[in-house]
């Protein structure tokens, strides 16, 4: 069966990126040492030039192409745009963070840009092989970054625990999608859909619980979550920033897609269990959090308890509230939790430490890092006008919507909790005098990265409408 | 340009502070002129709402209205009307003079100016926002400036004071999240519109969510209030706090509790807060007499003014609760518009005399003794006779005296709830004998006796703490003499209120 000459169209990001991809392993080979910083650049403009053919899809009608495997609309151009503008911003926050840790500078970059071609991939794939390979892609290329610096041994442990984690949970995944074919006979999600009405329960039941395992773990679900911090403080920090954003992010596409389109139909209630996941993650993340003094660590707690309010809205997926509000959720997330790692790549560039009482009085040494700081800070606690209080306007909307209301009180409770250790950075920062040292900020490429997310930030918390129509029409592809 | 006196109003404040922000350090006298101006501006520009307002009307008025997130219903939209005109214009006044009383700050002064002007125009929004997701947003900006204030520029505790008022009022804020998403998502047509959810009654019939609703709406406005006993923040924040900051949290802030109240729970939700009405007397009764109480305890006099304050909210929530119990029982309206004039009075009155009491201390406390020990001083009757007399006159109008502002206001509550609590409202009065009592007792114990030797060099008020502290005793004076032209304007909105509700 030959393949229509438009389906090749619409992968035109997929193979944009793919060459990128290759295009940079060449470009690394032939420049000298000191020059590998152009790799980066080559790989900024190209992800910025791949964006346009990715907008350029939105709006275009929801279809599927090559034999119904891959889904092409709203709701994966949505997590394509998240992954590249996530991976540009990574890039440019590298530039400066690897140096003195590994002369390997040039590969980061091709592996980034790899990893993003495979979030690209899980937010599309619309079949149960495709999705459990491009899940394999992000984990592959995951891995390798996690443990990038050889010589230290935290960045070892990171790497090598991501991996077993990482491998044990795919292959749980893969045995229950081997159940879940069992049982239907497809593969293709659209086409399960059609079957899984009848399919036998306590197996389904099964299949779907052992899918979750994978997709969890991507998305640091608790009790999926313990790679987590280990992971985020020994890997480099903008690895770790990648892996909190656009790793996430591509596993809730292909969570959501797995169980909206997929599992919906059948007879399977998945909402009360996820409902019950969400309160435990974020309920976990939130006390866990609360200790912690080193800020990749905390980053990391805060991470998992995300996953859970993210899970609310997967929970709560009905309603004009749900579906949009988890995409609104995550693209806020995306632009705050980036910029605090961020920050937190300028500081630890600057005094070599990620502890969080070495912030001491930033905000009289470096008023601007402060100050955008501060910002993430309250964006993740969900304080107006930022766009992490947009996000949770929705989540809360959409659990009231749905008659999920104790899970929204859990959430209030959750909220106030979290407050507690966003607002100690802010009080460290802010209220504790400055030791002396001097002012930290970072170099060109960091900043012009902080600026973005911090501008991200705001502008969807207060001008909201077009990311509100985006997602509306993410939201809206997905249901038929 | 009318039409946007509002937005005017609101944002000036925050032009001012950003503009504050890109002036370099150690232009401290350029910054403070700034703050000045835009804060002079908000406040004078406010005044030149009163043009335009006509005084006779009871609707919403000047109001603006443009779509901000149509995708949802959201909507920009402000307005006035007589509850919250005056707290506009009482809210721009105190935070001027606020502003002209932190001249002498050297601290880290560009992020107080900001992040003060930046509290302002949060205060000032709550007031004239109608839409659900606008106030809500006002509402939450207050914190974090907020929590600074206290936190950098307040006393020892500063930190646990400061934390401890920003995890009380989210807890609240977020509680009043839920309850505007329940009655959101049963409104139809969906709104976030505050008149149009009043219009719609989307939980009239559904009384479990609108006791949901109402319970979600009242954490939050209680906890700010504060109404006893979740006051517990207060004495913490009002004492750690920098002068100024007290002034804006114990005049402005408390204020937005129960203008929650007056604008949201009572038209929102009438049966079901008639329902609550008679226990939320009984909580706003504990207040009173507690916060009398506990005041007169006080030997701290930031403290003592600070429970004083738990004590005057309790009169404006005896005063709103008693008019949630005459929802629906025609022959009770007439005591219900009283009592709801008094609880509006008291807030603008509470408003300025607390506000004066506060750069009260703060002018002994801050620049003079440094030390707000009431026992400490005596006699300072002769040494200070300006100041004496600023807080002589501030005191006796907070305890109620007849011909100063707070006696008005406390009249009318006791007048209006006695039609609907006859028994609360003769206990309710035993709380004016108490503060008489500890006013009258903090008066003689600092101004009166003999005069500590220590503070005989102390001097008088200075000019800019003249300017700050005048109009405000001039205000008390007038409105307490003649109080006609504030309570045409409130009466308006009340009986227009009230009408609604029968």
């Amino acid at each position: 069966m030959p393949i229509p000459i438009e389906d090749l169209w619409s992968l035109v990001p997929e193979f944009w990126l793919a060459a990128l991809g290759l295009l940079l392993v060449l470009l690394d080979l032939f420049l000298p040492g000191d020059r590998k910083r152009l790799v980066g650049w080559a790989a900024v403009v190209g992800l910025l030039l791949v964006l346009m053919p990715i907008l350029g899809m939105l709006g275009t009608p929801a279809r599927t192409v090559f034999f119904n495997t891959y889904a092409v609309d709203g709701f994966a151009v949505f997590f394509k745009i998240i992954a590249v503008v996530a991976t540009i911003l990574v890039i440019l926050s590298t530039m400066d963070a690897l140096r003195g840790h590994t002369s390997f500078e040039g590969e980061m970059y091709v592996l980034l840009t790899f990893a993003a071609l495979g979030v690209c991939l899980m937010a599309a794939s619309a079949d149960l092989i495709l999705l459990a390979l491009s899940i394999e892609f992000v984990s592959l290329s995951s891995y390798v970054m996690a443990g990038y610096f050889k010589s230290d041994l935290r960045s070892n442990e990171a790497g090598i625990k991501y991996f077993l984690f990482g491998a044990a949970s795919s292959a749980v995944m893969i045995y229950g999608f081997s159940i879940l074919y069992g049982l239907t006979g497809e593969t293709n999600l659209y086409a399960i859909a059609d079957r899984v009405r009848t399919a036998p329960q306590p197996a389904l039941v099964l299949a779907v619980g052992m899918a979750l395992a994978g997709l969890g773990f991507k998305v640091s679900m608790v009790p999926f979550h313990q790679w987590t911090p280990d992971v985020y403080e020994g890997a480099p920090t903008p690895v770790a920033a990648f892996l909190a954003v656009a790793s996430k992010a591509a596993g809730f596409a292909a969570l959501v897609r797995f169980l909206m389109v997929a599992i919906e139909p059948g007879p399977v209630d998945w909402v009360a269990p996820i409902a019950g996941l969400s309160a435990v993650s974020m309920t976990l993340g939130n006390l866990l959090a609360l200790p912690q003094r080193n800020i990749k660590r905390m980053l990391a707690y805060s991470s998992i308890s995300h996953a859970g309010f993210l899970l609310m809205g997967v929970a709560a997926h009905r309603g004009d509230f749900g579906a949009p509000g988890l995409l609104i959720y995550l693209l806020a997330y995306t632009f705050t939790n980036l910029g605090a790692f961020f920050v937190a790549i300028a500081v630890g560039g600057r005094l070599g430490s990620d502890e969080i009482p070495s912030y001491a009085g930033l905000a009289q040494r470096s008023a601007g890092l402060a100050a955008v700081m501060a910002l993430f800070m309250l964006s993740l606690t969900g304080i107006p006008p930022t766009g992490g209080f947009l996000g949770k306007f929705y989540i809360f909307g959409a659990a009231v919507n749905n008659g999920l209301l104790w899970l929204a009180v859990v959430a209030v409770i959750n909220s106030v909790v979290a407050l507690y250790y966003y607002v100690n950075v802010i009080r460290v920062m802010y209220l504790l005098p400055a030791p002396s040292g001097g002012s930290a900020s970072g170099p060109v490429p960091l900043r012009l990265a902080l600026g973005v997310a911090a501008l991200g930030t705001l502008v969807i918390g207060i001008f909201p409408q077009p990311f509100v129509t985006l997602v509306g029409a993410a939201a809206m592809l997905l249901r038929m | 340009m009318e039409r946007y006196l509002l937005t005017i109003t609101v944002f000036l404040p925050l032009l001012g502070g950003l503009i504050i922000l890109l002036i370099p350090k150690g232009r401290d006298e350029l910054m403070k002129w700034v703050a000045a101006a835009a804060a002079g501006l908000a406040f004078l520009v406010s005044l030149w709402l009163l043009g335009p307002f006509e005084m006779g009307s009871a609707g919403m008025q000047l109001q603006e209205r443009y779509l901000w997130i149509p995708g949802i219903g959201i909507n920009y939209h402000l307005g006035v009307d007589g509850l919250s005109l005056p707290l506009l214009i009482m809210t721009a006044l105190l935070s001027l003079l606020s502003v002209v009383y932190s001249w002498r700050i050297e601290m880290r002064l560009k992020e107080y100016l900001f992040l003060f002007l930046l509290l302002e125009t949060g205060t000032l929004g709550v007031f004239v926002a109608l839409d659900f997701f606008l106030f809500f947003v006002f509402w939450e900006i207050t914190l974090v400036p907020m929590y600074l204030l206290i936190g950098i520029w307040g006393g020892p505790r500063r930190e646990y004071a400061a934390i401890k008022f920003f995890l009380y009022t989210l807890v609240g804020s977020l509680a009043m999240l839920l309850a505007i998403m329940l009655l959101y998502f049963n409104a139809e047509p969906r709104t976030f519109g505050i008149l149009e959810l009043i219009q719609q009654q989307p939980l009239a019939r559904v009384p479990a969510l609108a006791a949901l609703a109402f319970w979600g709406f009242f954490l939050s406005f209680a906890i700010k209030v504060p109404m006893w006993p979740f006051h517990t923040w207060l004495p913490d924040a009002h004492v750690e706090a920098p002068t100024a900051g007290s002034v804006i949290l114990a005049a402005v802030l408390l204020k937005m509790g129960t203008y929650g109240f007056v604008r949201i729970s009572l038209p929102m939700l009438p049966e079901t807060f008639k329902l609550f009405a008679f226990p939320i007397a009984i909580l706003a009764l504990i207040g009173i007499i507690y916060g009398a109480l506990v005041a007169m305890a006080q030997t701290d006099l930031k403290k003592l003014v600070a429970y004083s304050s738990v004590n005057h909210m309790g009169y404006v929530m005896l005063g709103v609760s008693a008019a949630a119990a005459a929802v629906g029982v025609p022959e009770k309206a007439h005591a219900a518009t009283i009592a709801l004039n008094g609880a509006v009075f008291e807030m603008i009155a509470h408003g300025i005399i607390t506000g004066a009491l506060f750069l009260i201390v703060g002018v002994i406390y801050d620049y003079r003794a440094h030390t707000r020990g009431v026992a400490e001083f005596g006699g300072l009757g002769a040494r200070l006779p300006l100041y004496t007399g600023v807080t002589m006159m501030a005191m006796l109008a907070s305890l109620g005296l007849p011909g100063l502002m707070g006696f008005v206001a406390e009249f009318l509550i006791f007048v209006g709830s006695f039609g609907v609590f006859p028994e609360l409202t003769a206990l309710a009065v035993t709380g004016v004998i108490f503060s008489a009592a500890m006013f009258l007792w903090t008066i003689q114990r600092i101004f009166l006796g003999p005069l500590n030797p220590k503070w005989a060099e102390l001097p008088d008020l200075d000019r800019r703490e003249v300017i700050s502290l005048a109009p405000l005793a001039a205000l008390m004076l007038a409105f307490g003499v003649y109080p006609r032209p504030l309570l045409d304007m409130i009466n308006v909105a009340m009986t227009s209120l009230v009408a609604v509700l029968r």
